[in-house]
């Protein structure tokens, strides 16, 4: 820390954005000491991004003021940000997949005029990755690169810029437990050679590695502490306005017969790899198999396989002795087999569609919602309504369009949905990304009671809090392949997140 | 069909294969930058139609070919630049514009044509186009000198522009960001650099070049407009773009097979041999569609081809 009479590295007053008649944030004002980390906590839609696009020039405030070192600046467009030495890491990585790592880094210098020059550039981008222990194939596309890999691209590329302040917004989203601590030492690094860092998160237990932690609800600053002296309780109470626990009562329960089985399953990628390889397990009634691991592991393809959207190359999937291997979704949904895909709008919803749609949507042919071609809108409109009811989704009526809910309350829709129609399996692909606590307490809960009703429940999550609460087993998924299987209780995070960056490890269960 | 064969009626159809090619090469390498900087402008036939009336129109009018040249490249640039306002500034969709261009340059150089008629005496009056420049010494090679270097000075040119715009495209820092534009344009907005701006540019590059190719149309290769003259060169392009993989060489490539195409077809008309020539129009776009299966994984279309940037 620095003496007190250096102006902080960036200083916030009352700044305030508005969307509409909607403010993203209002009146917020804070300082960031240079070498410091400082953290924005919230709940999704407590202005956090909003407030980090505006520190970067990407979004122009309404009112208020931004200091850089005690200098009044007025950021135009992120190049005023960028001149002064304030870089962002997004969250959902800039990056042209199709071009080089070392091109993505370059793109928009001119160093050297107009020749691409990148040989020379390289010397100066591995000075950069080794200081910073990180290592890096400047040469390799970066679609071939796991996404731990790809944001290290994001890293070095904003230091490349010369940035000396940079926000990370949600930067341990896409990492496994050992890519976060290497981050996390990173940053470390970062401040003693004086940078200072705005790090954006919901996880608890990495803001409490910060140093001082800024806490956002709806928009307002609701806490400014330093990090040593607060607790994680503290922080949640803080964020949500209210004390929560996430604990779960999952009752005992011996798993029945064998319900989903799946053997030597091997699916392809839309680039034509095997995304899924040579994989097999099985789930009983009464039993949730967690599926641990970063995403872009095949998880997304195994999923589309068991459903039927994508046709596998080999081995077989049954569900309790029906063969399904080849058969296309509507032949799979009526063998009761339910599906929460990972991303809700585009593969479980359509936007435009209206609550009521969207509730039906697959269902239509079944004869409790439409009489021959027709729809039944009556029977439709009754069985929405009571879907609103028993699943507490907040909507203005049936008739709203989806697109204007709550991440939380699509979801819900599609739970609605699925919930209607499964009767022995649920494949739930990522089914809390992005939602908040309470809704994420909501959907442990209510897939914990299927689990009770008999259900076989697939469960594939990157949180691996998700994971240790709700499965009976565990298996972990890398590069398409299962790494290994656990009992709950038989393992623990430290394990899995080795797995999870493809570490063999011995006597698996 | 032997007479075909013979080596006077090969090197002849070289020959026209090459002179063909140059203004479709030149359509179609402008609109590769276009489509590489993410703007899917299906309006070059019409831009490229607006220049070969206005090219002609102010030869005639001025009695030099060379400002008529430059009339028709200006108005390739005033075309596309258009559609840079309505897709890139006004974010308007980008087919419908592309559309809405060519049946405006259809009908509007017809009526113009119409109108021009009465303007010179009710006479279409003819230009003395370019000549064809032998190149010193290389033109001296037996048949191929005939057949490469005794063509027109565009010819040339739309050959240089190939390894032109290879090496910007991959050999320079301004061609990676026209390059990343068409891939993921948020990438250059988050480092400050303006996408817009980037895009009119390439537009205007394109415009040039398809400026060029409907002057050369008139000014080179007849000595007159006829409406609807470009007969579909402008889709072609983009059909070539397509078969060609957004990748220059094989653009190259593309180009010269549909050329010799047409070349074959001419000269088996001339000799009384007659494949249907609906056949020899329709193969293009064939082989283009070909092309796209064969290339579905392997594919170099820009990711956000088509799609107006938006910061969310």
């Amino acid at each position: 820390m620095q003496s007190e009479q250096h102006p902080p590295h960036l200083e916030v007053r009352k700044l305030t954005k508005m969307f509409g008649a909607l403010s993203a944030n209002s009146d917020v004002s804070f300082k960031v000491v240079r070498g410091e980390i400082l953290c924005l906590l919230g709940e999704n839609g407590a202005g956090k991004s909003t407030l980090s696009s505006c520190l970067c020039g990407f979004y122009q405030p309404d009112s208020g003021q931004i200091f850089c070192d005690g200098v009044p600046v007025l950021f135009n467009s992120p190049r005023d940000a960028i001149a002064r030495g304030i870089g962002m890491v997004h969250q959902h990585f800039v990056l042209v997949q199709s071009m080089t790592v070392i091109e993505n880094i370059v793109l928009g210098t001119h160093d050297h005029g107009w020749a691409l020059g990148l040989d020379e550039t390289a010397e100066k981008i591995r000075n950069l990755c080794i200081h910073y222990s990180i290592s890096l194939d400047l040469y390799a596309k970066v679609w071939q690169l796991s996404v731990g890999e790809q944001q290290w691209v994001e890293i070095v590329k904003v230091l490349f810029f010369g940035a000396e302040l940079l926000i990370l917004d949600e930067p341990t989203a896409v990492l496994t437990p050992r890519e976060s601590e290497k981050l996390f030492a990173i940053l470390r690094k970062m401040t003693t050679d004086h940078l200072s860092i705005i790090l954006i998160s919901h996880k608890l237990g990495e803001v409490l590695q910060s140093d001082q932690i800024v806490v956002l609800r709806k928009g307002k600053i609701v806490g400014n502490v330093r990090a040593v002296d607060v607790t994680e309780s503290d922080l949640t109470s803080m964020m949500v306005g209210r004390p929560i626990m996430l604990r779960t009562n999952r009752k005992d329960i011996t798993p029945g017969a064998p319900m989903l089985q799946v053997s030597n399953l091997t699916v392809l990628s839309d680039k034509g790899q095997s995304a899924v390889n040579d994989m097999s397990f099985t789930v009983h009634e009464h039993e949730i198999l967690g599926i641990a691991g970063v995403s872009g592991n095949g998880q997304t393809e195994l999923f589309e396989a068991l459903v039927g959207v994508r046709d596998s190359e080999a081995g077989r999937i049954q569900l309790s002795g029906v063969d399904l291997t080849h058969q296309g979704p509507m032949d799979v949904i009526a063998n009761g087999i339910g599906y929460i895909p990972d991303d809700r709008f585009r593969s479980g919803l359509v936007g435009s569609f209206s609550v009521e749609e969207n509730v039906i949507l697959g269902l239509q042919k079944r004869e409790e919602f439409a009489d021959g071609p027709i729809l039944n809108r009556r029977h439709i409109r009754d069985f929405a309504e009571d879907a609103i009811d028993r699943f507490g989704i907040v909507a203005r009526s049936v008739q709203t369009r989806t697109d204007t809910l709550s991440g939380g309350n699509a979801q819900k829709i599609i739970l609605a949905r699925e919930f209607w129609s499964a009767t022995k399996c649920i494949l739930a692909n990522q089914p809390t990304r992005g939602l908040d606590v309470g809704i994420i307490e909501y959907v442990h809960q209510i897939l914990l009671e299927k689990r009770c009703e008999g259900f076989a429940i697939v469960l594939a999550s990157e949180e691996l809090e998700d994971i240790l609460a709700l499965s009976d087993r565990i298996a972990v998924i890398f590069k398409g392949q299962i790494m290994g299987v656990f009992r709950a209780g038989e393992t623990n995070i430290d394990q899995l997140g080795l797995l999870m960056a493809g570490q063999m490890v011995e006597n698996v269960a | 069909m032997s007479e075909l064969f013979t080596q006077a009626i090969l090197v002849s159809m070289f020959s026209a294969t090459v002179r063909i090619a140059a203004p479709l090469l030149l359509v179609s390498i402008g609109e590769l930058v276009v489509q590489r900087a993410g703007i899917w402008f299906l309006g070059v036939e019409g831009s490229m139609l607006m220049a070969a009336f206005t090219a002609y129109f102010a030869s005639v009018a001025s009695s030099s070919l060379y400002i008529g040249l430059l009339a028709g490249i200006v108005m390739g640039i005033a075309v596309h630049l258009s559609m840079a306002v309505a897709a890139v500034t006004l974010k308007i969709n980008q087919f419908i514009i592309g559309l809405g261009i060519n049946l405006l340059a259809s009908g509007l150089t017809l009526f113009l044509y119409r109108e021009s008629f009465k303007m010179f005496g009710g006479e279409v009056p003819t230009i003395r186009p370019f000549e064809t420049v032998a190149l010193p010494g290389l033109s001296q090679i037996p048949i191929l000198g005939e057949i490469l270097f005794n063509q027109h000075i565009f010819t040339y040119l739309a050959f240089a522009m190939v390894g032109v715009v290879w090496a910007f495209l991959y050999r320079t820092r301004y061609g990676l960001e026209i390059r990343a534009l068409g891939e993921n344009p948020k990438a250059l907005d988050t480092k400050g650099l303006s996408v817009s701006g980037r895009q009119y540019a390439a537009l205007a590059f394109g415009g040039t070049m398809a400026g060029l190719a409907g002057a050369v149309l008139v000014l080179a290769l007849t000595d007159r407009f006829v409406p609807n003259m470009t007969n579909g060169r402008g889709w072609l392009a983009i059909v070539i773009i397509i078969a060609g993989n957004w990748k220059p060489l094989p653009i190259l490539l593309a180009v010269l097979v549909f050329a010799f195409l047409e070349a074959f077809q001419l000269q088996a008309q001339g000799i009384g041999f007659n494949i249907p020539y609906q056949l020899l129009l329709a193969l293009p776009y064939i082989g283009a569609i070909v092309a796209m299966m064969g290339l579905r994984w392997r594919s170099e279309q820009p990711e956000y081809l088509g799609v107006p940037y938006h910061r969310e």
